[in-house]
């Protein structure tokens, strides 16, 4: 098992750290896993990118991910963005942040209103939803290979108290909220 | 656990007790010392930290109590480490044992964060032995080693380890961490004999030194570099050893034997290379890698012996000497005497794939066949300066 995913999004929206923590799920569940962030102008708003490794044996490559077969879309806006698209394969799943589901051709799209799930869980920052851990939680069921306890777990060993329970309901929520095949 | 190549600095240089750092910020080591500050602050680190105002005082503080005896570290990048260059030349010349992470990242201007290696390459005659890590794992390992090095009665010098800007700095990935007693066996506590200033006996160094004594100290720095070789590749055993985990001394050879191309690199992308490798190898054609763990003291030998007989030699440099060319292929040019390809590639954090190492051991067989003679090229160069690959 090979598994690449990308996420975009923009700064300020957990993306890097949603990265992270699928590939420390992944290594909790036996797995080796890297994540990387592509670091670019950080200001909060712009677009910004991070990709997830997940695979059997140990991971030795560096460069960016150009062909994921997962791809999370954190801001429907970004569907209109080519960057977005580079590389990737006929029957990827793409993980859209959005309240509808868009039409596109040759993806599986899976739709998660991550931004109703964040502030409905009061995960918000100086005005902006923190989506990490519902995409977190999403992306790790689309993967396959995740399990929701592990997910959980990945939640307590970084958040404390009511800040951890307030994200654990947010991972859960994007885990059992979206569909897979 | 799961680190990035920054932290996995600051958890090795805390295993192997670094008593002082001094360091100044800078993207993308900042994370390094951040770290180190946080395990300073939570006690779970005994050390002092020097918050200077610039990169030439964090080099002159830990020069200062390196000279003193202690066992010191600091963390720099680009920009950073040019400046601090006056104090690494100081370091090197004088042999105090100073250990130095340099996140690799591109000269300015144009105003650039992303990964190239000229920057730490710009510091090779310094007299500081120079180590590239290929992942996050090997960055914790290098800490723990470069100390040992530096601090060998045989060596005595500084050591300074690379990882690349972002692919390794920033990039998360499994670390394992070895027990606190295995390291302390493996690094004992510093015994400071290399100290050459007591506050209680006060005596100058660095004093003026004439004509006639200069090439014989100049001659003592070449010696210690020339042998510190065996030192490293003993290092490195000793650490396969105590952490489980194969090290690689001087050059990691990987599928290099039968290889008809062999594709010497440096850094993080190497991953890349050996991935390329095996599916060119899947292909049938002949590729392996011989990676650079040490720039400085270039390991000459081990990498005459690794492309003895291969057809083509494509040396990819992720950094450049202009008027010269890049450096690592200048430097296997001399030592192997052959004229390898010599690819300029990754430059200014381009990013290189499998793809483009598959790709450019295609072009340097194919250069090769045509009987074309070693030569530069720009790979990925976009518009009419270069060959299209």
């Amino acid at each position: 098992m090979f598994l690449e995913i990308r996420l975009h999004g923009r700064g300020g929206q957990g993306i890097v750290t949603a990265a992270e923590m699928i590939a420390e799920a992944a290594i909790v569940e036996g797995f080796y896993a890297q994540s990387i962030p592509l670091f670019g102008a950080e200001r909060r708003g712009a677009p910004v990118s991070a990709s997830t490794r997940i695979s059997e044996s140990r991971i030795r490559r560096h460069s960016q991910v150009r062909q994921p077969q997962i791809v999370a879309i954190c801001d429907p806006l970004l569907l209109y963005m080519k960057e977005v698209f580079d590389g990737v394969p006929d029957g990827a799943v793409l993980v859209v942040n959005h309240k509808q589901e868009p039409q596109l051709e040759g993806s599986r799209v899976a739709l998660i209103d991550a931004t109703g799930i964040a502030v409905g869980n009061g995960l918000v920052s100086a005005g902006w939803a923190i989506l990490s851990t519902v995409i977190f939680g999403a992306i790790s069921k689309v993967t396959g290979v995740i399990s929701k306890g592990t997910v959980l777990k990945v939640i307590y060993s970084r958040w404390k108290g009511e800040v951890a329970e307030k994200n654990l309901r947010a991972a859960a929520s994007g885990y059992d909220g979206v569909k897979t095949w | 656990m799961i680190a990035t190549g920054n932290h996995a600095v600051a958890y090795g240089v805390k295993a192997a007790r670094a008593e002082i750092i001094a360091a100044y910020p800078i993207t993308p080591q900042t994370q390094i010392i951040e770290k180190l500050s946080e395990f300073i602050e939570k006690g779970e680190m005994r050390a002092k930290f020097l918050r200077v105002e610039s990169e030439h005082s964090a080099m002159a503080a830990c020069i200062g109590a390196s000279a003193c005896g202690a066992r010191a570290f600091t963390a720099t990048s680009s920009q950073g480490l040019l400046y601090m260059s006056e104090m690494v030349f100081w370091a090197g010349l004088g042999s105090f044992p100073v250990v130095m992470a340099v996140v690799t990242r591109t000269l300015a201007p144009p105003w650039s964060i992303w990964n190239e290696h000229t920057d730490m390459l710009s510091q090779r005659d310094a007299g500081w032995i120079l180590i590239m890590c290929e992942s996050v794992q090997e960055a914790y390992d290098a800490a723990i080693q470069a100390f040992r090095i530096a601090e060998d009665r045989r060596v005595r010098q500084p050591v300074m380890f690379g990882l690349d800007a972002f692919s390794l700095s920033h990039t998360s990935e499994r670390l394992d961490l070895i027990g606190q007693e295995e390291v302390e066996a493996f690094l004992p506590a510093p015994e400071g004999d290399w100290k050459v200033i007591d506050v209680q006996d006060p005596t100058t160094y660095g004093n003026m030194a004439g004509p006639e004594r200069m090439m014989e100290i100049r001659h003592s720095i070449m010696e210690r570099l020339r042998g510190s070789a065996s030192v490293i590749e003993e290092t490195a055993s000793e650490f396969s050893r105590i952490s489980g985990r194969e090290q690689a001394g001087l050059v990691e050879e990987y599928r290099t034997s039968g290889a008809e191309v062999i594709l010497v690199v440096a850094g993080a992308a190497s991953g890349d290379a050996k991935d390329a490798a095996d599916a060119l190898r899947d292909e049938g054609v002949r590729a392996g890698v011989a990676r650079l763990r040490v720039i400085r003291p270039f390991p000459a030998e081990r990498i005459r012996a690794a492309v003895q007989g291969c057809r083509a030699v494509a040396v990819v440099d992720r950094d450049y000497s202009f008027g010269s060319g890049g450096i690592i292929g200048r430097e296997v040019a001399s030592a192997t005497g052959i004229k390898p390809f010599s690819y300029i590639a990754g430059i200014g954090g381009c990013d290189l794939s499998v793809t483009d190492f598959a790709g450019i051991a295609r072009d340097a067989i194919s250069r090769a066949e045509s009987g074309e003679e070693g030569r530069e090229i720009w790979w990925g160069i976009k518009g009419s300066q270069g060959p299209s690959p």
